[in-house]
């Protein structure tokens, strides 16, 4: 089974077998990311990052739903946190997304973060271009929701919304902590609860004081994600914000950035994996760090040599 | 290579009882698993589609109702007609020994019954996955 | 008692003779407990304020005056598999044998409302309990035994309400009236969505359903227990003793208010509320429990919530032997493990029990099992002398000391949870859950390390030979359920249904419309269980369980 072939000819096996291919980096991940490149490009990629708690799944399902009741195929990305004692984890986040499990126009894919820092799984660049290509119209990333350190969301999506919560407790810090930078929509979820007004109030007092430099202001939407209310809206602020990327000539920039950011992160990984490779020879690595403290050597000049090799 | 061994731990049919696939879960974690929970009320037909989805190389069903003669052939069809027969397919629960002779023709692989450790079910999974 | 000053020396002096003898008996690890307890430990004790006697005012003692001299707790045992021609055989068979109350156990499909042959059900019809589809069932189950004579305990809750209408019918047809009739429905939401997972409708309406019940049996069945309010289901999720009269109670605190709320006189309804606890193995933590349990309670009630009728401070409870403490190991040794938790629910006070069959880790039990487990709590009545004084633990250093601390970690609990929210808004952010969860997973790693022995399992084990005779529903249980309703659906009068069923999904639609009445009709004309939840589910729409691990 040629794995590009299927998976670009629609099979659903096709395309979870490669997401395992490129996670577990095996030797035919690269080959594969060569071959499905040409076909990405289609997919509007969705962010969804905010605190544990937020109800971000809930509201991927009920937004999964309106996309499909539109005609869109969706994929889901979500995340969930390594342990970081044992490698393990426990990827709980189709528990709220049920229903959708028969739906053949959808595709659920849950990672663990496996050691990346920043909300994100190391793979999920590649993970997310393999549903662009397989014909995706809609990916939604879930992040994990560690809430305040999750920026590496906007390097991978075209859309991020910011999911709070009123009466979290932490309202205003969830607000200060870079996440006012990083969203181009927020989102009110559990709306129906006290301290709705207040939150509102203060994020658009927030993001009025932001507005300095881009002409998109983002806006705040409120949602019931148990009951589905605000879901439509939310899903027009979407349309609304990729039609201002479009014509405002963003998406382009943005996407540029993104792909420089993917090349130099690509560049870096597979050159220190190659340099590595050739410090990380069984019994290598303890005689050098012997000759470091013995005072033989130094780490710099060790760098310097391995390099000077390399280079030759 | 960042290999991980994906388990996906499932409670088929409409048995609420999920303390035993709980803590399952949490011990094929901190045995450096990834492990998807699918939570209660699944029929075959998620389970498989689950599995298929995730790319799991266990499917592990945890079922305390008696209807496990009926469930858990039926998955492991699902998974045979998706193209998944290397997936390693357990169940646990309460299930009489007479069943297990039964239940192993149909092609769950072990059945893991009341008693049993997590430290065993983490060992048999390491020893007998693809 | 000697000075307080004097005693604690001479405590000391015998705790220093103990630590060495340690060098040659020390002591083994795992033990909670302070190796002995003396009057030191229950300073400020006061006989009047603190315990009372039984019958009176905080119930620690017990909540009759007599208990078990005057009459025995009711032995009750939990029953049903396969058709209902099968479980009534099964209840014939026990109340012969002497059990005095009968206890009903559903399948999956009848406690979650679907009709045998919904597709959901395949493989699940009559295993865990008899298939219940309608009325017509309910009259076979029900076939030779008086109403008006015997008290029913049914566990049954999303659809409770569906349930208690049909006991009515079948009991009207008897010709005994509702006001007459005395049982239980467990009726309890609130632990299904923490730990036993039968539930269908989201809270809001179920809480609705609930106190319609409460409403309805207090002018109706006033003889009826509303409500089983359980902790045994979240001990067997893995909770502690404390946890589970903790969440439970705090349970109970949500359904008085919200019966209150729904416009309800505390005291019309709160007499009629009732418990159901595990007897687990540490037989004198499990005493303790009980009598704490019932002090909680009668102050909740009286202080927090203002009853003034002494009823309504009464904790009466039903009590189950822990199933999850059975093995499929030796189960012979099961029969020991019921009879010490048959001595644990009986020194604790329990108004009546239900003790498990020794083959209960690998299936329902057979007809000689279930004997036995019957015969265990006609032993510990008859033979054992436990139920010859009331309250014998009482003024023991270790039980009182115990049941304080128990109490006062009980009152911890409620406060964090009364903080949260409530009980309702603890489930929904899953902190009850997750408290749970964690109790099981210590308990588990325990058993594996070898920190917790379970004998047979992981110390004293044998080879084993599998089990022989163990109880079997097949898949012909679930077909002939299935003809049973097409015949039913030919035979009954379609039009009269269709009019109640419109009638009950107009009354659904308005909160303040006590639905006992609806579902009664809808009932009466043979409307399945799985049509009349059908329009609930409706109406109401399901629950979407979101708390992961």
């Amino acid at each position: 089974m040629d794995i590009v072939q299927e998976l670009l000819a629609g099979s659903r096996l096709a395309l979870a077998r490669a997401i395992t291919a490129v996670e577990n980096e095996y030797d035919e991940a690269v080959t594969l990311m060569q071959a499905i490149y040409p076909h990405t490009g289609k997919a509007h990629v969705v962010g969804i990052t905010g605190p544990p708690g937020a109800g971000k799944s809930t509201l991927v399902d009920k937004m999964t739903k309106e996309y499909r009741r539109k005609g869109k195929t969706v994929g889901i990305v979500a995340i969930d946190p390594t342990s970081p004692f044992y490698g393990g984890a426990i990827l709980g986040d189709r528990i709220r997304m049920n229903e959708l499990a028969l739906d053949q126009g959808v595709f659920i894919r849950s990672m663990g973060t496996r050691g990346s820092l920043g909300g994100l799984a190391k793979k999920t660049v590649e993970v997310v271009k393999i549903m662009d290509a397989f014909g995706k119209d809609v990916i939604f990333v879930e992040t994990v929701g560690v809430g305040q350190s999750e920026v590496d969301v906007i390097k991978v999506v075209d859309t991020t919304v910011v999911v709070l919560v009123p009466g979290l407790g932490d309202d205003i810090q969830a607000i200060k902590a870079g996440i006012l930078e990083i969203g181009d929509i927020f989102v009110i979820n559990k709306a129906d609860r006290d301290g709705t007004e207040r939150l509102e109030t203060e994020l658009e007092m927030m993001l009025d004081l932001n507005s300095s430099k881009v002409a998109w202001r983002p806006p705040v939407k409120r949602t019931v994600a148990n009951s589905g209310d605000g879901v439509e809206a939310l899903i027009g602020a979407i349309a609304d914000h990729i039609s201002y990327l479009y014509n405002s000539g963003e998406f382009v920039r943005h996407r540029s950035a993104r792909t420089k950011n993917e090349l130099l992160l690509l560049l870096n990984e597979q050159i220190s994996r190659h340099v590595l490779e050739s410090v990380m020879a069984p019994g290598k690595l303890d005689l050098l760090v012997d000759s470091i403290e013995g005072h033989r050597q130094t780490p710099y000049n060790i760098v310097n040599n391995i390099l000077a090799d390399i280079l030759r | 290579m960042q290999r991980r061994i994906r388990v996906l731990v499932a409670k088929p049919g409409l048995d609420g009882h999920d303390r035993g696939a709980k803590v399952v879960a949490r011990a094929l974690r901190d045995a450096g698993f990834e492990v998807i929970y699918t939570g209660l009320r699944q029929t075959p037909e998620q389970i498989a589609e689950a599995a298929l989805e995730e790319d799991v190389n266990v499917v592990a069903m945890s079922l305390l109702s008696g209807a496990h003669n009926t469930l858990f052939p039926k998955v492991v069809n699902l998974l045979r007609a998706k193209e998944m027969s290397d997936v390693l397919i357990l169940g646990g629960g309460v299930i009489p020994d007479a069943d297990i002779p039964g239940l192993k023709q149909a092609g769950v692989a072990e059945i893991f019954t009341p008693g049993t450790s997590t430290a065993s079910i983490v060992e048999f999974i390491k020893a007998n996955i693809k | 008692m000697m000075a307080k000053e004097a005693l604690k020396d001479m405590l000391d002096e015998y705790n220093m003779k103990a630590e060495k003898s340690l060098a040659k008996n020390p002591e083994r690890q795992n033990l909670a407990q302070p190796r002995v307890y003396t009057p030191l430990d229950l300073e400020g004790f006061d006989y009047v304020r603190d315990l009372g006697f039984p019958g009176s005012y905080p119930y620690v003692r017990g909540v009759q005056p007599t208990m078990y001299r005057g009459r025995f707790w009711t032995m009750r045992q939990y029953a049903g598999f396969a058709t209902a021609e099968e479980s009534n055989n099964r209840y014939r068979y026990l109340l012969d044998q002497g059990q005095t109350g009968l206890s009903c156990a559903f399948d999956l499909p009848t406690q979650i409302g679907y009709d045998s042959d919904d597709p959901i059900a395949d493989g699940e019809v009559g295993k865990v309990g008899v298939a219940i589809d309608s009325l017509a069932d309910m009259e076979i189950l029900f076939d030779s035994i008086d109403l008006g004579k015997v008290s029913t305990s049914m566990t049954i809750n999303a659809p409770a309400a569906v349930l208690l209408a049909m006991y009515i019918a079948v009991a009207e047809k008897q010709g005994v009236s509702a006001d007459k009739l005395k049982g239980t429905i467990q009726n309890d939401i609130l632990k299904e969505y923490a730990a036993r997972g039968t539930y269908i409708f989201p809270p809001k309406p179920s809480m609705r359903l609930i106190t319609n019940i409460f409403e309805y049996c207090s002018k109706n069945v006033p003889y009826w227990n509303t409500i089983s309010i359980s902790g045994y289901h979240i001990r067997e999720a893995g909770s502690t003793a404390v946890q589970e009269i903790a969440f439970t109670i705090a349970d109970g605190i949500a359904y008085v208010e919200a019966a209150i709320k729904a416009g309800l006189n505390v005291d019309a309804f709160a007499g009629r509320l009732s418990f159901f606890w595990n007897a687990h193995n540490n037989v004198l933590e499990e005493a303790a429990k009980f009598r704490a349990s019932r002090r909680v309670w009668a102050k909740v009630m009286k202080e927090r919530f203002g009853a003034v009728n002494p009823k309504s401070w009464m904790l009466r409870v039903h009590t189950q032997t822990a199933g999850s403490m059975l093995t499929a190991q030796q189960p012979e040794n099961n029969i020991v493990r019921v009879a010490l938790q048959t001595a644990a629910a009986v020194l604790g006070g329990t108004q009546s029990l239900h003790t498990n069959s020794k083959d209960e880790a690998l299936a329902l039990p057979n007809e000689d099992a279930v004997r036995t487990a019957l015969r265990t709590q006609q032993i510990v009545a008859y033979e054992s002398g436990l139920a010859d004084v009331v309250d014998p633990l009482a003024g023991s250093y270790y039980i009182e000391a115990l049941t304080n601390k128990i109490e006062q970690e009980c009152w911890d609990y409620i406060k964090k949870i009364d903080d949260i929210g409530g009980a309702v808004v603890a489930i929904e952010k899953g902190y009850i859950q997750r408290e749970i969860q964690e109790s099981a997973y210590k308990w588990q790693m325990e058993v594996e390390r070898k920190n917790r022995v379970i004998v047979g399992v992981n110390q004293f084990q044998i080879e084993e030979k599998p089990l022989e005779g163990l109880l079997q529903v097949d898949a012909s249980v679930g077909e002939l359920q299935k003809k049973k309703l097409a015949e039913l659906r030919a035979k009954r009068d379609n039009n009269a249904l269709q009019i109640k069923l419109v009638a009950l999904e107009k009354a659904a639609k308005d909160e303040k419309i006590n639905l006992l009445p609806f579902i009664l009709d809808a009932v009466k004309v043979y409307g399945t269980l799985g049509e009349i939840c059908g329009v609930l589910r409706r109406v109401f729409g399901e629950y979407e369980a979101h708390v992961s691990l």
